[in-house]
């Protein structure tokens, strides 16, 4: 047990270091740092001063290990873009980016859960199989083609809701939310379905093919044979049983969703973290598109790190099993 | 024809595979559908009714025309126009044929470089191994649009703006296909893990046989099943990779706008009532990717592969 979660966590440090390897190459070898920020004017011997300044000429090894102790302390440089510390510029985006996955997450698994329920119990009902056909219709398509589908339905033609920023936001100690205007969570909802729909079709077909397994165990029959309510026994029995892979897919895929929500916010002008990062490579803006690397990779490594834990806990037969190779 | 062929076609006719294929209607939609597709966009430009790369053959006059059954519609513009007056559906056939040929070439590049990985790493094993299963596994952790985003950018940092259309196309492809190749290494992997320690490798060993012959000739034929597979549909999601990548204004050069490229120029022009510019390519993308999704996932159930 303890040697499981000391190569774990050996495994999660090995990967860190080689992403922050390439960022550090990524922010040093790409394009040339001191023209990045002095203008044409300035004379070679000033760019010297500054090159020794800001340690450029000292060895790969030293520099390396600079940048690994300032992107602990959060000291990611400045943008070339914007002049602005890149930190600053990542915690000012980071709420609209977080509330926009913890609203897709919580609609993915509030309707993905359900549906997946009720089509797994009657898998040939002509409700259950047109989600499913809705499903695979949702997995093929690109996100930006429904987030762009969505606002031609609901912003261009029907007008019922907004189809970009956040709306009106409040500002409570540094955090921006959206959640206390009207505006806001109106603005709220064609994204995060935009971003949740992949992952509540995901939920959707796992549960049911879990409760399709689950349902004809002894276990389900005995609830019965005891004269439990259906209700209880498929929500309360079958359903809990199904609650593992769940919380495993689910976890792993808030990676996916960091990810997509590049898109989404790209479609929907969302103020994020995303659209920062895009922006970003758009511009060849080196420092932000390093820190937004580091940080992307932190997050994943982490919910990883998170689930293979939560795993070992929940299941004992993977402790029993010692240290998988 | 000549006997060994007709005897071909009727192993061919007898197969398994398909028997399989005619008793699912969606394969053979799908792959009907996937077929046309792709032949409309290797005919693009004998079928096409317009060039719409052809500068002295468009007329700004022309621009935002609406489909041809719309009020305002030209008979000469089937599904209308764009905002620099090309004819849409040509503007479509070639966005088709570049989004396909993006698409192909690098899964097909994925596929070269992900197999000999996977059969380095099984055959020789060792230190190679341990390296390159290492760099798969970091890489699994993200997503594989996340990795061609953020090679399209390096690359665009690297390159600099004033980087020719092709060598972008090719930075485009390599970015793809890099996002892709773990899973053909693993699965030829862990297939030749298996394969090495069987007696015809053994014996095609003693009579001498060189490392790449016994790679080549006698492992590679054994894990071409999930490899196919693999490709097929990865074909879907390299499709939607470049269509995302060329929408976020990162993919295909400007000069040769993929489906993608299109959505992105009819976005811009949604809202002031101008549909059919996103809608229609965005349409074609949609059924192009469902059905060489819907194909690959029934050639994964009929071949049945085990897949890393």
């Amino acid at each position: 047990m303890v040697s499981f979660i000391f190569s774990r966590l050996m495994q999660a440090i090995a990967t860190m270091l080689v992403v922050t390897l390439i960022a550090f190459v990524l922010f040093r070898y790409v394009g040339d740092p001191v023209n990045q920020m002095v203008g044409i004017e300035t004379s070679l011997e000033q760019r010297e001063t500054l090159r020794e300044q800001l340690g450029l000429n000292d060895s790969m090894s030293v520099q390396y290990l600079r940048f690994v102790v300032r992107a602990l302390h959060l000291d990611f440089g400045v943008s070339y873009q914007q002049k602005e510390a890149v930190s600053a510029m990542i915690a000012q985006r980071l709420p609209a980016t977080l509330e926009l996955t913890l609203v897709s997450v919580i609609f993915a698994i509030g309707f993905g859960v359900p549906l997946g329920v009720l089509s797994g119990l009657h898998p040939r009902s002509l409700a259950s199989r047109a989600f499913m056909v809705l499903s695979l219709i949702g997995v093929s398509l690109p996100t930006f083609l429904i987030g762009i589908l969505l606002i031609f339905v609901f912003s261009v033609q029907l007008g019922w809701l907004p189809s970009f920023g956040r709306g009106e936001t409040v500002l409570i100690g540094g955090w921006s939310t959206g959640f206390l205007t009207s505006s806001g969570l109106q603005s709220l909802i064609l994204p995060s379905i935009t971003l949740g729909l992949f992952q509540m079709t995901l939920i959707m077909r796992l549960v049911r093919s879990e409760i399709m397994e689950v349902l004809p165990t002894d276990y389900i029959k005995f609830a019965r044979a005891r004269g439990l309510s259906d209700r209880v026994i498929h929500f309360g029995h079958a359903l809990r049983n199904t609650m593992i892979p769940v919380i495993t897919v689910t976890g792993l895929q808030i990676g996916s969703i960091i990810a997509f929500s590049i898109i989404t916010e790209t479609v929907f002008q969302w103020p994020g973290m995303g659209l920062l990062f895009l922006q970003a490579v758009q511009n060849v803006d080196i420092p932000v598109m390093a820190a937004y690397l580091m940080l992307i990779a932190f997050l994943f490594v982490t919910i990883n790190l998170a689930v293979d834990l939560l795993y070992v806990t929940v299941d004992p037969r993977i402790r029993l099993a010692g240290t998988p190779a | 024809m000549s006997e060994a062929s007709a005897d071909f076609w009727k192993r061919v006719a007898d197969s398994d595979l398909l028997y399989s294929f005619r008793r699912s209607p969606g394969a053979i939609i799908a792959a009907v559908v996937t077929l046309g597709l792709g032949l409309a966009a290797l005919l693009a430009p004998w079928i096409a009714p317009h060039d719409p790369f052809d500068p002295a053959g468009l007329s700004i006059l022309d621009n935002f025309l609406p489909p041809a059954w719309e009020e305002g519609g030209d008979a000469r513009f089937l599904l209308g126009t764009d905002d620099q007056g090309r004819d849409l559906l040509s503007a479509m056939l070639y966005g088709l044929r570049i989004s396909l040929a993006v698409g192909f070439a690098s899964v097909i590049l994925a596929m070269i470089v992900g197999v000999w990985l996977g059969l380095i790493a099984g055959y020789v094993g060792g230190f190679a191994d341990v390296i390159i299963m290492r760099v798969a596994d970091v890489q699994m952790t993200f997503p594989a649009i996340l990795i061609a985003l953020l090679l399209a950018g390096i690359f665009r940092g690297t390159a600099g703006p004033g980087s020719s259309d092709s060598a972008t196309m090719m930075l485009l492809i390599i970015s793809i296909s890099l996002s892709f190749w773990v899973q053909y290494a693993r699965t030829v992997r862990g297939s030749v893990l298996v394969q090495a320690s069987k007696e015809y490798v053994e014996a095609a060993r003693l009579i001498g046989v060189s490392s790449i012959g016994i790679m080549v000739r006698h492992i590679l034929p054994n894990v071409l099943a999930p490899v196919l597979v693999i490709a097929t549909i990865n074909l879907a999601l390299a499709i939607i990779i470049e269509a995302t990548l060329s929408f976020l204004g990162v993919g295909v050069p400007s000069g040769r706008p993929s489906l993608g490229t299109l959505i992105r120029i009819g976005n811009d022009y949604l809202f002031s009532g101008e549909w059919w510019i996103t809608l229609f390519p965005g349409v074609l993308l949609g059924v192009l990717a469902l059905s060489v999704n819907l194909f690959g996932d029934w050639l994964r159930d009929a071949l049945n592969p085990k897949l890393a």
